[in-house]
């Protein structure tokens, strides 16, 4: 008798337990699915070449977006225009984007426009040999290992990094990977600067 | 903005009329149990006698009930039968083989994941430290931190303990102890695979879901297979009530797989929809998995170790629901001011104030049942670690509320805040917790008691200092960091600058934390292999001799002897 209470318990714990996740996966998963599925690829966004895709796996592997956010923000909410960062951001802009990179932490700027801000290869090479030959005081990490110390002369094919005076030892040279190049490349495939339709409250 | 408004009014309206809905129909009786259901774990004249085995001496533990004894709590017998703990210790026993290699598997996961924790913090001050490999490089230790975190150490925790606890609280033995130790065995296997796939850059991308699917498959499996063990422990129970653990250590058996197989599954998710998805996966994660197994272990260990039913059963019945309900839709307050459709935050932060309901059963039951007796946490490791760690889950889950805001959210939200609010929760509530329950389980499991009490008190004080140290430092320069952000007047780099102190304050709290996961280790291994000092008498399961006492006795060392 007493077993029975129990018995009717199971049933509607695990009922209860199931209905509830379906609601919410319903509303912040299937939902979203729907409204965002026939969004149209805005006319000057082109989706990624090869290269930019490579690098953009190389963001991904290198935990980019543990320190960048993809998302500036309505200037009502935060100065991320005034900083440059461009207009805010809308679902169009990530049809391309598999995986989604929009990031949780601004350790670091915000990347969704940098092609715009700084649209040299040079720079982007030599700040990921040494951000802090750009940037004094920055506190991101320095990747050497996208790069190769070589001696002697220059070989034709190859990418020297031109870094400031004091970075380099005399003699030396620091010739990029293809690696460090293709993740240039998706760097400078950032530029979110064609115009879009807000749509307003319903996407 | 005013679709916005009155989408806001409608959702939280429908959420009132919803728990209305549920406190009509409770009081109705619909839901099943009363008060009955809260005694299920005791024996039948065991209530007001405690226990714990992390009591290092048998004097310790009379100590513990004679504080029960003086502060005003007797139970009519307080005894537990020889028979009874004959029965007690044959369930303890069942389940030993899968609680041994989790919760070895869990202590191991600690220590690598609070050195890999402590070299991303050291990295955030010294970026030009140990940046010669990539498997190094702070991009993949972090993510190996969170992931061996979350799914090494407070998931393994969290199985070994649930493990544990269902042959108590059915008064059933296990019923395949093998199933559920292969299952811990295949969810380990994963968790190295994932671990191993972020450190050479194979990660999936998205946060908290960085392994690749095809290592999900074996955690996928290994839950299952503890799944089925406890399901079918669960049929063959001997209990007239379910216990509202097993309430939550059931539910979180069905959501984690639902939850995995959703946001796993290869090709389906695209851009912000995918972003959405990710957070509210990154969010039911913490309150349908973890949440769920740190609750039940309190529900379990807080009454358990006081020999006092929980205050009111029902209470804990509207937790359980209005976590379930309320929490598995706040994910999408990660994307306030994002690109994502307004009605999905709205509903979110609506959400997440309510998350307010259960927040307050659940801290209100502990209060109650706790209060007067807090002389006990002196006597009682378990409950030293438990009762704090209760304590903070009410204060991480009243900062999240607050946390989604947007007033607060757009100060806070992209700052080393978030990050800090993330360890009071899976740290300061989960993680102690934890800490509290293998202090009174593993005993039970090797029959032998913990070998050095000092070490258990260097452990508490060690990591309970380094975490304040933590969570105040990362707290005060997450919120200067979100303020110089804002600021439009001030260059970015001044966001960074502001916050260096505050890394530095991290790296020496993450230093005292990772130093009492080492002496917990250390102590965890000596009672592995039942080594270091035998104690004069067990403290492990006692067998108090009946003493007739009438209310309100003021015996000093209370019953037992």
């Amino acid at each position: 008798m007493m077993a029975r209470d129990g018995e009717v318990s199971v049933f509607k714990l695990a009922a209860g337990a199931i209905a509830i996740m379906a609601f919410a996966t319903g509303a912040l998963v299937f939902m979203p699915y729907v409204a965002l599925s026939d969004i149209a690829p805005p006319e000057g966004l082109k989706p990624y070449t090869d290269q930019q895709l490579r690098g953009r796996q190389s963001y991904i592997a290198h935990g980019c977006i543990y320190c960048h956010s993809q998302q500036p923000r309505d200037p009502s909410v935060a100065p991320d225009m005034a900083r440059g960062w461009g207009r805010p951001s809308v679902p169009a802009d990530y049809v391309y984007d598999k995986p989604h990179l929009l990031g949780t932490m601004r350790t670091g700027p915000d990347l969704f426009n940098i092609a715009v801000r700084q649209p040299s290869r040079d720079w982007h090479l030599g700040h990921l040999y040494q951000p802090r030959a750009y940037s004094p005081g920055s506190i991101m990490p320095a990747y050497p290992f996208l790069f190769e110390r070589r001696r002697g002369a220059a070989q034709p094919g190859e990418v020297v990094v031109s870094l400031p005076p004091g970075y380099v030892v005399t003699g030396e040279r620091i010739v990029a990977t293809q690696e460090a190049l293709d993740l240039t490349a998706y760097l400078l495939s950032l530029d979110r600067t064609y115009p879009v339709v807000k749509t307003g409250d319903v996407p | 903005m005013s679709f916005s408004a009155g989408l806001l009014l409608v959702t939280f309206l429908g959420s009132v009329a919803a728990l209305a809905l549920f406190l009509w129909s409770m009081s109705r009786g619909l839901f099943g149990t009363g008060e009955a259901a809260g005694r299920v774990i005791f024996a039948s004249k065991e209530i007001g006698l405690v226990e714990e085995p992390a009591a290092t001496t048998a004097a310790t533990e009379d100590e513990l009930q004679g504080v029960m004894n003086r502060t005003g709590h007797t139970g009519e017998f307080a005894v537990l039968t020889p028979e009874e703990a004959d029965e007690r210790a044959m369930l303890d026993a069942s389940s030993k083989l899968p609680v041994i290699i989790a919760l070895t598997g869990a202590v191991t996961w600690l220590v690598i994941a609070s050195v890999f924790g402590l070299v991303a913090s050291i990295k955030l001050h010294a970026p030009d430290w140990l940046v010669h490999e990539a498997w190094i490089s702070f991009g993949r230790i972090r993510p190996a931190h969170l992931n061996a975190v979350a799914y090494g150490w407070c998931s393994l925790a969290g199985l070994g303990i649930a493990i544990w606890l269902f042959p108590r609280l059915l008064r059933t033995p296990l019923v395949g102890s093998r199933t559920a130790a292969a299952g811990v065995l295949l969810w380990t296997l994963g968790v190295t695979g994932g671990i191993a796939a972020i450190l050479m850059g194979k990660s999936a991308g998205l946060e908290w879901l960085e392994f690749p699917w095809q290592v999900d498959i074996p955690l996928f499996l290994g839950g299952t297979l503890v799944g089925v063990a406890l399901l079918r422990t669960l049929k063959r129970r001997k209990v007239p009530h379910l216990y509202v653990s097993v309430w939550y250590i059931s539910a979180g058996l069905i959501w984690l797989p639902a939850l995995l197989i959703v946001a796993k599954w290869p090709g389906i998710h695209f851009g912000v929809q995918q972003a959405a998805m990710n957070w509210w996966y990154g969010h039911n994660v913490l309150g349908l998995w973890f949440t769920p197994l740190g609750l039940a272990a309190i529900y379990y260990f807080l009454p358990k170790v006081l020999g006092k039913p929980i205050h009111s059963y029902h209470l804990s019945l509207v937790g359980f629901w209005t976590l379930a309900f309320f929490y598995s839709q706040v994910g999408g307050h990660h994307l306030i001011g994002g690109p994502v459709p307004n009605w999905l935050i709205t509903l979110s932060i609506v959400q997440s104030m309510m998350m307010i309901v259960p927040v307050v059963a659940v801290g209100v039951n502990q209060h109650r049942t706790a209060h007067g007796h807090l002389s006990a946490l002196r006597y009682s490791p378990t409950l030293r670690f438990i009762v704090l760690g209760g304590m903070m889950y009410t204060l991480a889950s009243v900062q999240g509320s607050m946390q989604s805001l947007r007033i607060v959210n757009t100060t806070t939200h992209f700052t080393h805040f978030t990050v800090a609010h993330a360890h009071l929760g899976l740290y300061g509530f989960f993680s102690l917790v934890m800490f509290g329950s293998m202090y009174f389980v593993m005993p039970r499991v090797m029959d032998w008691e913990w070998p050095y009490s000092k070490l258990i008190s260097l452990h508490f004080w060690l990591v309970l200092g380094g975490f304040a140290v933590y969570f105040t430092g990362l707290s005060i320069g997450g919120w200067l960091q979100g303020m110089r952000m804002l600021d439009a007047a001030r260059p970015f780099m001044d966001s960074v600058t502001v916050t260096a102190p505050y890394l530095y304050s991290r790296t020496v709290g993450g230093t005292l934390m990772t130093l009492g996961h080492l002496v917990f280790a250390a102590h965890f291994g000596v009672m592995l292999l039942r080594r270091g000092k035998r104690r004069e008498g067990a403290a492990l399961l006692r067998r108090p001799m009946p003493t007739p006492r009438s209310s309100g006795s003021l015996s000093p060392t209370g019953a037992s002897v």
